[in-house]
């Protein structure tokens, strides 16, 4: 499902992000991508997800190979991700319901069947009850549920997140671990950079450890 | 074709939601993109009114084709044949006799005439065509005078062609206040969508991070400059209604002192939906430029 051959990253300056990094992960796996902060997760994380391109090497999602995707094919590339950032990213000036429309209007899905999608996604992360609500006015642990619910609600083939678990108190923590768990459960696959220790240390055999850009 | 439809509706909807949702610069662009689209309308508009003028004017559009004094009766029944075939003409023959008469009612003439020995002038055919254009009217005079028996054939060329040659200076003139203005809607819109693509930096960057493309991100824009200059395009025609109406009363009675009457044409619903979508258009144009340019910063 995504096959990393001799990836390498160097952004303009020459720092180098990633050096010859290779892996394998398979449809339906769930991998954490661990080590200290600029070991390469982030940039890694954006690499699988298009948002930046690899400077060498080759990375093949699905069979397709992001490093000679056109820049014209890359959105309808990224539709196949759910992707979770760290700061979530999410739209203050429309509703917690808006939100999670926002990835169904792109590809064009009629008004009255996104809207039941995306509350059928909210009612899977707990957040129905506050579909009108404004995301400011949502909690840490509320705010990266709601990004969660956005990220499935286009259903994708694989689930991509950064730090998902960050800046969240430790209950909040472990109900975005019970929801990744979740979507493994029914077979997405999930990529997801964290340096979270439980989360890891419950995930031990499913790891990517980097340490300067490169596998350990 | 469903989802493309449902992406235009939302689009559409969502430029609708912006316009109204600063109605303050709202109005003040709309009042800038009629103000700028308001000029050339109206100089069109005058040109029309004059043009129509021009046509109503008596003798601008006449031809005076004059007989030799020697010519025959048949002669004069052969010119009026030839006449009875062309197409897209008028004619009225006028005999020398009356054209005598109608020279002695004239007070400064009729001494003049009273002691000429015989009378002196030609038979005549008055001929009005519906081509006023001057070439056209100099083609048919030369071809009227080519006709045999036919002495002279005479056209106010001059002032026609004077008068078209205000026209079409008129015409070049608004012309170029309408580039010149619609250079000035381009701007304006422009610089209102740079500042909504500013304002929705982050709607936009998340929009391309989950799958966006750039026709998604660009289309709202577009039917907001659209919207603006379409409406734009209505304040302008109603700002020449109303010019118009305030110009019908010292219009009507500068015509009354030179003892006619006319009336202002104000523009058809054909000149409004044209006006509103050069509008749009231009609208359409400053939103594609401003977009592109600024949606290079997400890249």
């Amino acid at each position: 499902m995504i096959v990393a051959n001799s990836l390498t990253k160097r952004y303009p300056g020459g720092f180098e992000a990633l050096s010859g990094v290779s892996f394998q992960i398979g449809a339906g796996e769930m991998v954490l991508i661990t080590g200290h902060s600029g070991a390469g997760k982030t940039t890694l994380v954006k690499l699988i997800a298009s948002i930046e391109r690899p400077t060498s090497g080759s990375l093949v999602v699905n069979g397709q190979n992001l490093s000679a995707l056109r820049r014209s094919a890359i959105p309808y590339v990224r539709r196949h991700f759910g992707m979770i950032f760290q700061d979530q990213k999410l739209l203050f000036d429309r509703s917690a319901l808006d939100n999670v429309m926002l990835p169904l209007q792109i590809v064009g899905l009629p008004h009255r069947e996104a809207v039941r999608r995306a509350q059928a996604a909210l009612d899977k992360v707990g957040l129905l009850a506050r579909e009108k609500a404004n995301p400011i006015a949502l909690s840490g642990g509320e705010q990266q549920r709601l990004a969660i619910a956005r990220a499935v609600v286009n259903r994708p083939t694989v689930l991509l997140a950064d730090e998902p678990t960050a800046n969240l108190d430790s209950a909040s923590a472990q109900d975005i671990r019970t929801l990744f768990a979740d979507f493994h459960r029914v077979g997405v696959t999930i990529v997801v950079a964290t340096h979270d220790q439980s989360w890891i240390q419950h995930c031990q055999g499913n790891a990517l450890r980097l340490d300067h850009g490169r596998v350990v | 074709m469903r989802r493309w439809l449902s992406q235009h509706r939302a689009a559409l909807a969502l430029s609708v939601r912006r316009l109204l949702a600063a109605p303050f610069n709202t109005l003040l662009s709309l009042l800038a993109i009629g103000i700028a689209l308001t000029l050339p309308a109206f100089g069109y508009v005058v040109l029309d009114n004059l043009r129509e003028l021009g046509r109503s004017a008596s003798g601008v559009q006449e031809i005076s084709v004059f007989m030799e004094v020697g010519a025959a009766r048949k002669d004069i029944a052969e010119i009026e044949s030839r006449l009875q075939t062309l197409s897209g003409i008028r004619f009225t023959f006028v005999p020398r006799d009356e054209a005598l008469k109608r020279l002695q009612k004239s007070e400064e003439m009729a001494e003049i005439v009273a002691s000429l020995p015989r009378n002196p002038l030609p038979d005549a055919f008055i001929v009005e065509p519906a081509d006023a254009s001057p070439e056209a009217l100099d083609v048919l005079r030369q071809e009227l005078a080519s006709w045999p028996k036919v002495a002279h054939a005479q056209l106010d060329s001059a002032w026609v062609k004077r008068f078209d040659a205000f026209l079409r200076l008129g015409k070049l003139t608004v012309l170029m206040l309408a580039g010149l203005f619609g250079a000035g809607l381009v701007a304006v819109t422009f610089n209102t969508i740079r500042l909504q693509v500013l304002a929705q930096a982050a709607e936009i960057e998340v929009a391309r991070m989950i799958g966006a493309t750039d026709s998604f991100i660009r289309r709202p824009f577009h039917y907001f400059g659209a919207l603006q200059g379409v409406l734009g395009g209505l304040v302008a025609s109603g700002l020449v209604f109303a010019a118009l109406h305030l110009l019908a009363g010292p219009v009507g009675e500068l015509a009354a002192l030179y003892g006619g009457s006319f009336v202002l044409h104000a523009p058809g619903v054909r000149e409004i939906a044209a006006l509103c979508a050069a509008g749009g258009i231009l609208g359409w144009l400053g939103a594609q430029l401003s977009v592109s340019l600024s949606l290079r910063r997400f890249d």
